[in-house]
């Protein structure tokens, strides 16, 4: 029954992880001296480009919806309730657009560049790693250096030097965008074909660094797994080459499931900044215009989804991890 | 059994006595060093430059050339003058945030480990918690909450989110380290927490305390870019992602600017590589399983060793009958292989490299 006790652990866990993250999210904001609705009002009027019809509308509309008249507990409860109804509020920016709306029209995007992004460069990773820790020598050393290099570097660095020489001198690649002009997005072959083109660059950009990554970790798990006991001992018994092999990458691809669930994270704040430099119409797009015009709401909700995804996916991982670590099957089956 | 042969024996032991050598440090490490040190150079180099960064020295970006030996960004500031004093704004930004958080981290870790029991329970869920919620999200979310955001904020703010991975690997160390004897010496002689935490518990882990920090630093740095680059960086500072959100706000990239955006992208990706693999050295010098280079080195060197044993044993059959003390030779220099091989400490190996992420 441990992976039963595992499970249930890990839930707990990542619900207190959750609350948490909903916390800050909501008091971090209200923090700022003063009353928000104020601050973000007054800087709105300082730019000009709204009315006071307007203004007074926004000011009405926020301090209804989120109770500003109300406890720090109310307004807490307040927030929670619309969240879990899946209501993000409305935007000052593109007032009266709603969040949902700004946010629906990005997610895509950015699911679109990143989910494959993590999957083939965790898999290609993996099998680059323990490919260098097997061979060793030359091979190794070239393989580590460059992995090392790679990883090391930022996302948006790679990106930005992807874009200039890609893109910019070479002209094998549109410059920035999702799409060419004129078209608007559809599910059509002439519209996919088109976003195909401006989808490689920042797919290119998150997978390299991710492999990088990966391949790093799988080489010094490999190798640490190379020098055990049981691998001497199977030398000893005679046991094939190809065999042990296959005992080493299955012992070591097991921290590399966390290490993935690790990665995640970084991931996605690294593609924040990746789809700035490609202009790509995506989540971070849309939380670097938010922040520049102070739309509290769609930062919120921007850090809020970004919270929620990489805390599912990290515990889709944990989850898989349980499942797949034989130790945890082995002590289930022993208890019964 | 004659007494000549331990003094041979040691003799072809000899190149190990290099202090240096034993320490090992790998072509990697060097690079390293340069690295590292060029990019402090730099920094350092911004108090002698003549032209400050918020001079306006030219126009648009103005291309290199004239005395300006990177041109000038989007304000018309000259850009080897705003790179040096970026680079010293973020190396200052990593160096504090580095050190709070490497603070933070060793002291969480060291008290879960050594005191235990639901203290430690406590303390790792709590890290757990904050290590699950994006560092990128909590740093937004700061950020935009502070009205005027300076780099030495900035630094703290950095420093108070990145510890967690800091601490979950302390713990682990520090949790097998509480186990040994000599923990129970100082104990029994009257040492106060603190007291053993420092002196008997940290010295163990201090490898490792260093390579954290070395990532920590470089996780900062980056941090601060990723910050500024989203337009939250400190206000009338310049850094390294300050200047980048510039030239791509300005649409450098698209208008074949090189000079605005190419030097602080290379210096952010030697900071990142530089340290990252001052870090990595780091580790090969302290764990020698992941010294694989040397391996051929080594088995040069027993090679050497059993030559020399066989010579040995062949004189020994020439001077007398005893060959007993020769094949004791031999079997030390084997020892002395396996020990090379085995030696050092080889900690949970796993929770090490996991701690090699940077945040």
């Amino acid at each position: 029954m441990k992976l039963g006790r595992y499970i249930a652990q890990k839930t707990v866990w990542y619900l207190v992880a959750l609350v948490a993250a909903v916390s800050l999210n909501f008091l971090l904001p209200r923090l700022v001296p003063g009353n928000p609705v104020d601050v973000i009002v007054s800087n709105l009027s300082r730019g000009g480009s709204v009315t006071s019809e307007q203004q007074k509308q926004v000011y009405e509309s926020y301090v209804q919806e989120f109770g500003l008249d109300q406890s720090l507990g109310q307004q807490f409860l307040t927030y929670l309730a619309k969240v879990f109804t899946g209501d993000l509020g409305t935007s000052f920016a593109y007032y009266p657009a709603a969040v949902n709306d700004l946010v629906g029209q990005a997610l895509p995007w950015s699911i679109a560049v990143q989910l494959p992004a993590i999957l083939i460069g965790w898999i290609l990773g993996n099998v680059i790693g323990a490919i260098a820790a097997f061979r060793g020598g030359n091979w190794d050393r070239s393989v580590f250096t460059t992995s090392l290099f790679l990883s090391a570097m930022p996302y948006y660095c790679l990106s930005i030097l992807l874009l200039y020489v890609l893109a910019v001198v070479a002209g094998v690649f549109p410059v920035g965008g999702a799409y060419s002009l004129g078209l608007s997005p559809e599910f059509s072959v002439a519209f996919l074909w088109d976003a195909l083109s401006y989808y490689w660059l920042p797919f290119l950009s998150l997978v390299v660094v991710f492999i990088g990554g990966q391949a790093v970790g799988m080489r010094s798990m490999a190798i640490y797994e190379l020098g055990g006991d049981y691998v001497s001992y199977a030398r000893a018994m005679g046991i094939r080459d190809n065999k042990i092999t296959q005992y080493i990458f299955r012992n070591a691809m097991l921290p590399q499931i966390t290490g993935l669930a690790l990665a995640i994270g970084t991931l996605v704040g690294g593609a924040l900044i990746t789809e700035l430099v490609f202009s790509y119409p995506g989540v971070g797009t849309l939380l670097f215009n938010a922040i520049a015009a102070n739309d509290y709401p769609v930062i919120q909700a921007v850090t809020l989804i970004i919270t929620v995804a990489v805390l599912l996916a990290n515990f889709a991982v944990e989850i898989a991890y349980g499942i797949i670590d034989p130790r945890i099957r082995a002590a289930k089956s022993g208890e019964k | 059994m004659s007494t000549v042969n331990t003094p041979m024996a040691e003799e072809t032991a000899a190149p190990r006595a290099n202090t240096l050598r034993s320490f090992n440090f790998s072509g990697r490490f060097w690079v390293s060093l340069v690295l590292v040190v060029f990019v402090i150079v730099l920094g350092l180099a911004g108090l002698v430059y003549p032209t400050g960064p918020g001079e306006k020295v030219g126009s648009l970006y103005d291309a290199p050339g004239g005395g300006l030996p990177l041109g000038t960004d989007n304000f018309g500031h000259d850009v080897l003058a705003v790179l040096m004093a970026g680079t010293r704004t973020s190396l200052i930004i990593g160096l504090v945030a580095g050190v709070v958080a490497t603070t933070i981290g060793v002291t969480v870790g060291l008290l879960a480990g050594y005191v235990g029991g639901w203290f430690e329970e406590l303390l790792m869920g709590v890290t757990n918690v904050v290590l699950a919620i994006p560092a990128i999200v909590v740093l937004i979310l700061i950020s935009m909450s502070l009205p005027n955001s300076t780099i030495w904020s900035l630094a703290l703010v950095i420093g108070i989110t990145s510890w967690p991975w800091t601490a979950r690997a302390v713990r682990a160390q520090a949790s097998s380290v509480a186990t040994r004897e000599h923990i129970d010496v100082a104990r029994l002689s009257g040492a106060r927490l603190p007291g053993i935490l420092l002196k008997d518990v940290l010295p163990y882990i201090l490898s490792y305390t260093v390579m954290a920090f070395v990532l920590q630093v470089s996780g900062a740095i980056l941090a601060e870019a990723a910050l500024s680059m989203l337009g939250l960086g400190p206000s009338g500072a310049d850094s390294l992602g300050s200047q980048l959100h510039w030239s791509l706000a300005f649409q450098a990239v698209a208008s074949g600017a090189w000079w605005a955006f190419l030097p602080p992208t290379i210096v952010l990706t030697l900071v990142s590589f530089g340290f990252l693999l001052l870090q990595a050295s780091l580790d090969e010098v302290f764990n020698p399983r992941l010294r694989r280079g040397k391996r051929k080195q080594m088995k040069q060197a027993a090679a050497r060793r059993a030559a020399e044993a066989r010579q040995l044993l062949e004189r020994n059959d020439e001077a007398s009958d005893e060959t007993g003390a020769a094949d004791e030779a031999s079997d030390e220099t084997g020892a002395a292989d396996e020990a090379s091989d085995e030696a050092g400490p080889a900690p949970d190996h796993s929770e090490r490299s996991r701690a090699g992420e940077p945040s």
